[in-house]
């Protein structure tokens, strides 16, 4: 109640510019239940009128997986570091998924999202976090078949994960979320100007899930200026790590962890501070 | 900020013309390049009105207010006077160019019903998903949401998609979760079109209830003047971006249909009036004026008296004047025709005009003037017209019979002549003795 007197006496001020550092954080958290049903939102809308409903999230993945060992497991002959095709691709693509969800689904929020946000005003940051809630649940469940067939492999000893590693899961999962959201919210402020960007954006994205070891593994890239130059792909440290916890496989590489984290950290700080500027005008230039 | 909801202060907003900034990378290109070379921007567009400087447009320049709280405040305006963009800063939808507002509380928009509404989710869900867009929270929404679905008369199909919903339990829907919300300002922009005309009397009774019994304080914009008149305490009226009159609603509501000029008694038709161009190059009317007034105020049943000025290329015969009369809410109330003029020589001319308003009820009304010849066959030929000439208010007359006030919306606009009503008698009616005689509590005729 003590809330509800300090709303109706306090006093707003809409002014033309806004200090840069004023981000308004605090409106986010109290629209928290307004990012809760934007999430369930998305979920709903995709399963609505399909026959399998959620069991997409699993089958989609898993048919991936499957045609990723046949074409490059056995076709081109990768390297999948010892460890069953389908469960490597399952891992890198699960991941990779997540991350390249959070980029793209953010990449067009001004645009996709003109409609509603040219008619009423609440905190924009609520739909970049929803959209990237809603692309983790699915990776969480997608997780779900690949703790299954782990189980197999781990019973029938032929994977040793490490364990305690598991432990940094949800640090690689904050992170790639941050990053991705971060990157996506840096390229969606451009495509509200630019439209062009919208489809280098999905371009971009599959030339940079081949920089990253996806359908490959780290020790296969040869060493040198090669091996050095995708250590500066600050999604490859965390695809290592998850593989290194979950598969036992792959290896924790520092100094490429540290760059990643201050890399999502600049993502998400610049992101944010240009998100709040091109929110302000935004609708006068869609 | 004691008593006050919102105040505003040299607002300001500035829109640039044509394509901001262009669309894709190869129209920045062009507009580089062509500036470069000296050349007119290829993308920009061509304004007319005086509020374009140079490549920009200021579709605010200027406003101040203070609303009370509780107060029901009218926004009026024609077309592009600024309403919709004053509306749009006070959502925060997009950030002024100059000035200030300041407001206690929270705001609520109602720019338009149902937002964020999905053709693929229940009505409960939607419920839920549009409230809390508009700043609810989840326990505010549990709380109300009987009386949501209450109000909104979806009965049995709030858990159905709303893409099986008629279009009219779709806005109802809207509407009613927006009318719960608990902010202590509502902002709302011709919503209360929504609806069959119960559900209309209804909004308005939810509107007014939150202003008057709640304290809420109230903004709205519509173009429907019977709906601010019914819902607001005061009115502002917008042109050109800026506030032109702020107070009460009648007179707002006047300044409004008369904008084109304030109400006075001398119209000048310069090109402003004639939004449609001249008719003919034979004939115009250049001007009018009300004799023997400033200001056209008249009471019923008084003749106003005009002159027209006028210019004629050539000589003209069988000239004819009409005027047709609006009343202030957009309805057509009736026409005049005038006796003929037989030859009117080439060059400057004043014609008298004396208008009888016998049967017009007092209001505003507002008067289109065409001139128009007609041959033999009926058929006219039309000379020149202005569109509105004139604006004049009626008054009551103090010695006409006024027992009530005349209801314009239900009633009509003319009061026909009065009827004569008297008592027969007592017992049944019998067709074949029509004769009415005065004869209270009397013996009936014939018995």
């Amino acid at each position: 109640m003590k809330n509800d007197q300090e709303n109706k006496t306090h006093i707003t001020r809409i002014v033309p510019k806004r200090p840069w550092h004023d981000l308004r954080l605090k409106e986010v958290i109290q629209y928290r239940d307004l990012i809760v049903l934007l999430t369930k939102r998305s979920f709903q809308v995709s399963f609505k009128q399909t026959v399998l409903g959620p069991a997409w999230l699993i089958l989609n993945p898993l048919l991936t997986s499957v045609v990723y060992s046949v074409v490059f497991g056995k076709i081109a002959g990768i390297e999948t570091a010892g460890v069953p095709g389908v469960l490597f691709y399952l891992t890198g693509t699960g991941l990779w998924t997540f991350f390249s969800a959070c980029v793209t689904g953010n990449a067009n929020v001004f645009k996709d999202n003109a409609n509603l946000f040219g008619k009423v005003y609440f905190p924009r940051l609520t739909v970049p976090i929803s959209q990237m809630l809603a692309a983790l649940i699915r990776f969480l469940i997608q997780m779900a078949i690949v703790l299954l067939i782990l189980a197999y492999y781990c019973v029938t000893g032929r994977l040793q994960p490490h364990f305690p590693a598991w432990l940094l899961l949800p640090f690689v999962l904050t992170e790639l979320g941050i990053m991705g959201m971060g990157v996506g919210i840096i390229l969606s402020s451009m495509t509200t100007k630019y439209r062009d960007l919208a489809v280098l954006v999905s371009f971009g994205m599959s030339l940079w899930m081949f920089a990253t070891p996806v359908i490959y593994p780290y020790s296969q890239i040869p060493e040198g200026w090669i091996r050095t130059a995708s250590m500066l792909n600050p999604v490859t440290p965390m695809v290592e790590l998850y593989r290194y916890a979950v598969l036992g496989v792959g290896q924790i590489l520092p100094g490429a962890c540290l760059w990643s984290a201050a890399f999502t950290f600049l993502a998400a700080f610049f992101g944010v501070l240009i998100f709040n500027r091109v929110e302000r005008t935004f609708m006068d230039t869609v | 900020m004691n008593g006050y909801a919102l105040r505003i202060r040299g607002l300001k907003k500035q829109y640039r013309l044509g394509e901001i900034g262009g669309k894709t990378l190869r129209e920045e290109w062009q507009r580089w390049w062509a500036l470069r070379r000296g050349e007119e921007d290829p993308l920009s567009k061509i304004g007319e009105t005086k509020r374009i400087v140079g490549d920009r447009i200021q579709a605010l320049d200027g406003v101040d207010l203070d609303v009370r709280e509780g107060e029901a405040l009218g926004i009026i305006g024609k077309n592009g006077a600024g309403k919709s963009t004053l509306l749009k800063l006070l959502c925060q939808i997009t950030a002024p160019t100059e000035g200030e507002i300041a407001y206690k509380g929270r705001i609520a928009s109602m720019l338009e019903v149902g937002i964020g509404f999905h053709a693929e989710m229940t009505g409960r869900e939607n419920i839920y998903l549009n409230g809390s867009i508009l700043g609810m929270t989840k326990a505010e929404i549990d709380a109300k949401l009987p009386d949501i679905i209450a109000f909104s008369e979806v009965g049995d199909f709030i858990d159905t998609p709303v893409k099986r919903y008629s279009s009219g339990m779709y806005v109802k829907l809207a509407f009613s979760v927006a009318a719960h919300l608990d902010s202590e300002i509502l902002i709302m922009d011709e919503v209360l079109a929504v609806g069959d005309q119960d559900f209309q009397k209804k909004c308005l009774k939810k509107m007014k209830e939150a202003a008057q019994v709640h304290g809420r304080t109230v903004l709205y914009v519509s173009h429907n003047m019977e709906t601010i008149r019914r819902l607001c305490s005061r009115c502002i009226v917008m042109d050109e971006g800026r506030v032109i009159f702020d107070g009460d609603v009648d007179r707002a509501i006047s300044i409004y249909a008369g904008i084109q000029e304030d109400l006075k008694g001398v119209f000048r038709f310069t090109e402003g009036f004639r939004p449609y161009g001249r008719f003919s190059q034979r004939f115009s009317i250049e001007m009018l004026k009300t004799v023997g007034r400033e200001i056209p105020d008249y009471s019923e049943d008084e003749r106003i008296r005009l002159q027209i000025g006028c210019r004629a290329a050539e000589r003209l015969e069988n000239i004819r004047f009409r005027l047709e009369i609006w009343y202030q809410d957009g309805t057509k109330v009736g026409s005049m025709l005038s006796n003929p003029v037989p030859e009117v020589p080439a060059g400057d001319g004043v014609f008298t005009l004396e208008v009888d308003t016998a049967g017009l009820t007092s209001a505003q009304y507002s008067v289109d003037m065409v001139a128009y010849t007609a041959d033999e066959t009926g058929a006219e030929t039309i000379l020149d017209g202005v569109y509105p000439a004139l604006v004049f208010n009626l008054l009551e007359s103090p010695d006409a019979d006024h027992h009530v006030r005349w209801n314009h919306l239900y009633w009509g606009h003319i009061r026909l002549r009065d009827m004569k009503l008297g008592v027969f008698g007592k017992g049944e009616v019998r067709g074949d003795e029509c004769s009415i005689a005065p004869q209270y509590g009397g013996e009936r005729k014939g018995e």
